[in-house]
């Protein structure tokens, strides 16, 4: 009887025999309800807001999308930000797999506090992430009178633009990988050594293959924040049209300017590489899970 | 003498412990210290009084006002229909469900810009949505909810759908056959179980959207005094070259997000020290 209902209650655990007591079971009103209230609202937040996205960019047919893609500012933007991708993500690949590799294969004092300080980008709102390097490297900043004597352009620049995004991308493979290792102990690591490997050989045969799967789900996580990250860029960026805006940046421009379809159209864009990320996201927790 | 500091030495096989706690402390240094102190030192070139005045004018204690409101609104419907998400996926089976599980994680991986344009189009009086209310949603309070709400959802989801999955069912088989109904189970041996998840969800769905920026400023209106949230105070400050200004406000926030971060730690070290005893 119960086989034939549309919306089945799933066993807690292992316990995943078709018989199931009543007694672990909400009645059915209150499991449709509850269902029916969980997609409702996935469907106004979530589902909703994505296909107007695609809806809005395609509104005035193909050729003002292409037009608004093609834009030489469009394709300035989309480089900037691939560029900044490019430096930011790599960064804190290495830095995520340093830390993860301090942090968990020793013991020394201080590192709670040094996690927390790993932790911190995460608890700072992106404008002050992008307010501290204004302050750092801007005309009235501490390095200001140096960098202006040197001529180097930190600030409303590229270098600005890709600090910014390292600050507020800095934790998510760090985070992704300490939990991993912490649970994947010393033994293996200790083996390899005493084998007579060096340190590189047992990093690379010996700890990478078994923290491949997280080390990429930090790396998309990271990608996906780096090439979307909005506050903190636009305090550092200046927004110079072709030279500093990035693909968020231009959106906010041609938004701004009512240009609804062109803004809607590079809003598609990163829509698909959102999804793409959500894709090899769940393929990653799979893979992970079953190796 | 000093054989048991060697011996101490000698017991780390694992070769690399300078090199990476150098590179880290190094890269932290002067990627996240450095950058931060700049807030603080800079802040100390305002007397206490010039400190006092900014972050106590009229139009900063409105931002705190909406800021603070709405991020714990948007916290709270998260807090409910979170949860209620969370629990539909771990115990119902229904159509779509992997789909429909991964979609929770779009406000991760959709940038904060886009989701601005496309809540703010569907939320304005003309919008999809909009349109069926005869108030306005979009650049009022409201529509900051909704933006806060979008951002802060999978916060609660995710922290909340894996305590359930490892709820054990003999708990709950052992309560039901003491005799307790279904919603006596759920609120004395399985929401008590939840709370810890649901508490530390709520804190960072809440600590995000105090400091979120990127999909309000659409949606907001930007009003001073109505609909004006602190991150975008900064933001005008900095556009005017007001740096002193816009640091003060900054300070404000910063405390602020340590206390926050500061209680979700001792919330989560306190409900594991529940379970250790």
């Amino acid at each position: 009887m119960e086989q034939s209902t549309f919306i089945q209650q799933v066993a807690p655990e292992k316990n995943n025999a078709a018989t199931k007591s009543v007694a672990l079971q909400e009645p059915r009103f209150v499991r449709y309800t509850l269902t029916f209230i969980a997609l409702a609202f996935l469907a106004f937040f979530i589902v909703l807001p994505l296909v107007s996205i695609f809806f809005t960019a395609f509104q005035k047919g193909v050729d003002v999308y292409v037009a608004a893609i093609t834009h030489p500012d469009a394709l300035a933007a989309i480089k900037l930000t691939l560029t900044v991708v490019a430096i930011a993500v790599p960064l804190n690949a290495i830095f995520g797999i340093m830390a993860a590799w301090a942090l968990t294969k020793f013991n020394f004092k201080g590192k709670n506090l040094l996690l927390t300080i790993v932790d911190l980008p995460f608890a700072v709102s992106p404008v002050i992430a992008g307010l501290v390097f204004i302050l750092l490297f801007g005309s009235q900043g501490l390095f200001g009178d140096w960098l202006f004597e040197h001529d180097i352009k930190i600030v409303f620049a590229l270098p600005g633009i890709v600090l910014a995004t390292v600050f507020v991308t800095l934790p998510f493979v760090a985070r992704e990988l300490i939990p991993l290792m912490q649970t994947q102990g010393t033994s293996e690591e200790e083996a390899s050594i005493s084998l007579g490997a060096n340190g590189f050989k047992t990093f690379w045969y010996v700890t990478l293959p078994n923290i491949k799967w997280g080390l990429l789900y930090g790396l998309i996580l990271c990608n996906a924040r780096a090439i979307g990250e909005f506050g903190a860029v636009s305090v550092v960026s200046g927004h110079i049209r072709g030279m500093t805006n990035t693909m968020p940046l231009h959106i906010e421009i041609l938004y701004n300017e009512y240009q609804f379809a062109a803004a809607f159209a590079v809003a598609s864009l990163m829509s698909v590489i959102a999804i793409i990320t959500l894709i090899v996201k769940d393929i990653v927790a799979w893979k992970s899970k079953s190796a | 003498m000093s054989s048991l500091t060697v011996n101490k030495k000698t017991r780390r096989i694992i070769p690399g412990f300078h090199l990476s706690l150098g590179y880290t402390m190094l890269y932290v240094s002067l990627l996240v210290l450095l950058p931060l102190s700049m807030i603080f030192i800079h802040t100390m070139s305002l007397s206490w009084a010039e400190f006092v005045n900014i972050v106590t004018a009229p139009r900063a204690v409105a931002s705190y006002k909406v800021s603070f409101s709405t991020a714990l609104a948007a916290g709270l419907l998260n807090v409910i229909f979170g949860t209620i998400i969370a629990w539909v996926l771990v115990r119902y089976r229904f159509p779509f469900k992997r789909i429909i599980d991964g979609l929770v994680d779009l406000p991760f991986a959709l940038p904060t810009a886009v989701a601005g344009i496309a809540l703010t189009s569907l939320y304005a009086p003309n919008g999809w949505i909009g349109q069926f209310f005869n108030f306005k949603i979009a650049f009022t309070p409201l529509g900051i909810i909704i933006a806060l709400t979008f951002i802060g959802l999978p916060f609660v989801v995710r922290t909340v759908q894996p305590v359930l999955q490892n709820i054990s069912a003999e708990v709950e088989e052992a309560s039901a056959s003491l005799g307790a109904t279904r919603l006596q189970t759920f609120r004395k041996v399985i929401f008590p179980e939840l709370a810890p998840a649901i508490l530390t969800g709520f804190s960072l769905a809440f600590a995000r959207a105090l400091g979120e920026y990127g999909s309000v400023v659409f949606i907001a209106g930007n009003m001073p005094m109505k609909t004006e949230i602190t991150p975008l105070i900064i933001m005008t400050k900095l556009e005017q070259y007001d740096y002193a200004g816009a640091t003060a406000i900054a300070v404000v926030m910063l405390v602020t997000s340590f206390i926050l971060l500061f209680s979700i730690n001792l919330i989560q070290w306190l409900a594991n020290r529940r379970f250790v005893h």
